[in-house]
């Protein structure tokens, strides 16, 4: 069955693939397949090699570390155009709203939401 | 045998089973994930789909951007006016869903991720098959959910347009989601049922030589929950006016509303960007040019507002998932215009504006819509003329019409063949 149902899929993958691909198709495959290939090979050996050291830093507590460090590095990775400033300019022209203050307010909210770890692991810490 | 020539190499790096330590892959965490996509995307999937049929596409060339969609438009049907929020829910859903399963989707990802690491890479056809299937829903899905958030914060580094790009990449990625849906929901349907005791199908999840855990797989779980919360927070106020839109502070058109007055409601395209320039919006220059069976009308301001003039209160909903609550719109009614122009009953009108620049300065509105009493050609909007923002000297408003659709600064209406 297993084949029957890939063979069928892939009618679907093919005859939408061709469309997706009439254009610029070099790029447009390089996106498709880029994205999996820097989410797989890039991003996650990054993430994951960083817990790693955290994980030896910080020992029983790595908790009060990676929870908000998860948290905001998740809220930069989606919003890291407004927050990184560079759609700013076209955003302000087309919207005719400031793009400003992205990047401060994801800095309050990292702030945060370390500060609220920081409270949980003392309120933990004194109960033993 | 020529195989024993060949020293059994042992799998290294990420290729041995023991590379990957994480106590908390299994199957278990990987269904609970799994299931939770299955229902999200599947909502992704028809809310997507109801935002292209929202566009009219089969109605007129102005408004198909991806006019070789052969098949894939199987299903279009003229877009409804009632209810005149449908297209503020649906849309407020695609984007904020979307946003919402960012975290799962990166869970569900790592969960699997020692599966990328097979040797060797395929061990008969159908294991090839399968590899390029998953490659195809991998890939797919990070295309979907990279255009989609990178387009709603306007940044179009996206190879090509967004309204093709977005939408055949869905069908593509839809055909390996229903594969892997049809070959792995009935195994992660049965992880769930039996809980984490009984195990059949995706054992090799389970690392061989764990490291003492760190987290539990709830508390993992947590996190993820967690991440969709905060995203869900921070964004899903930019869906309604006021203070609910000042929660959604990381997220465009978010955060106060671009001014205070009758006109201080969220802009899509200012004045200044679509290129209108005030000399041609004036009183004495601007023309409304009706054109239809009875000839062409040009009307000036002055003889729309002689018009019977008629009321509608209705939502501006964005395809990038922000919407208004209802404005009070006040103007001529698209149906008398129609009947200004000769025609007895409603028919489509293609709409021109005076913008330079934007995919939609023309636009095609279907006889459903031109009938609907609320749709109007407003001159005003709660209580005052229309600010140059909001599309003076005149706009098009349309129940449950995608924002694009109404055209602000209109032209020119020809009623009839498109």
């Amino acid at each position: 069955m297993k084949p029957a149902v890939l063979v069928c899929s892939f009618v679907l993958c093919v005859y939408a693939g061709v469309r997706l691909l009439d254009g610029d198709w070099f790029l447009v495959a390089l996106w498709f397949v880029g994205a999996a290939v820097v989410h797989d090979l890039v991003l996650l050996p990054l993430y994951a090699g960083a817990d790693r050291v955290l994980v030896k830093g910080a020992g029983r507590w790595v908790n009060h570390v990676r929870v908000p460090a998860a948290l905001s590095g998740l809220l930069l990775l989606v919003w890291f155009p407004l927050i990184s400033g560079r759609v700013s300019e076209r955003y302000a022209g087309v919207a005719g709203q400031s793009a400003q203050g992205y990047a401060e307010r994801w800095l309050i909210i990292t702030a945060v939401l370390f500060v609220g770890s920081a409270v949980v692991f003392a309120v933990r810490r004194r109960r033993g | 045998m020529a195989r024993s020539f060949l020293p059994t190499v042992p799998a290294r790096g990420p290729f041995a089973p023991d590379f990957w330590r994480s106590p908390l892959r299994g199957p278990w965490f990987t269904s609970v994930l799994g299931v939770v996509l299955l229902g999200g995307v599947t909502i992704l999937f028809v809310t997507g789909l109801l935002s292209y049929a929202a566009y009219n596409p089969d109605l007129a060339r102005v408004n198909d951007k991806t006019p070789g969609k052969g098949l894939l438009g199987f299903y279009l049907f003229p877009w409804p006016t009632d209810p005149p929020w449908l297209y503020r829910l649906t849309q407020g859903v695609h984007v904020t869903l979307g946003l919402v399963l960012v975290p799962v989707l990166l869970a569900k990802l790592w969960s699997v991720v020692p599966r990328l690491f097979t040797l060797p890479p395929a061990r008969s056809l159908t294991h090839a098959l399968e590899r390029i299937s998953l490659l195809l829903l991998v890939g797919g899905a990070l295309f979907q959910f990279t255009t989609g958030i990178l387009n709603v914060q306007l940044d179009y580094v996206f190879p090509g347009s967004f309204y093709p790009l977005h939408f055949y990449g869905a069908w593509v990625f839809i055909g390996a989601f229903v594969a892997h849906t049809v070959l792995k929901a009935p195994t992660a349907m049965r992880n769930l049922r039996h809980m984490r005791n009984v195990r059949d199908g995706g054992e090799e999840l389970v690392a061989p030589r764990p490291d003492p855990p760190t987290v539990s797989r709830r508390g993992a779980l947590g996190l993820v929950g967690g991440g969709s919360l905060l995203l869900f927070a921070t964004s899903a106020g930019r869906s309604f006016d006021g203070p609910l839109r000042e929660t959604a502070v990381l997220t465009p058109h978010g955060g106060p509303e671009p001014g205070s007055g009758p006109g201080g409601f969220q802009i899509n395209k200012t004045a200044a960007y679509a290129g209108i320039r005030t000399a041609e919006t004036t009183e004495e220059a601007w023309r409304l040019v009706v054109t239809g069976p009875a000839g062409t009308v040009r009307l000036s301001r002055a003889d729309l507002l002689g018009l019977p003039l008629h009321s509608a209160a209705l939502p501006i909903a964005c395809v990038e998932g922000w919407s208004t609550s209802d404005q009070w719109w006040r103007g001529v009614r698209l149906r008398d215009l129609a009947a200004l122009a000769g025609h007895r009953e409603p028919v489509d009108v293609f709409v021109e504006s005076l913008q330079r620049r934007g995919a939609f300065r023309r636009g095609a509105l279907r006889a459903n819509q031109v009938a609907d009493p609320r749709s109007l050609l407003a001159l005003f909007v709660n209580g005052e003329e229309l600010t140059p923002d909001h599309g003076y000297p005149a706009r098009i408003i349309v129940p449950a019409a995608p924002g694009v659709l109404n055209t602000k600064w209109v032209a020119r209406l020809t009623f009839g063949a498109l």
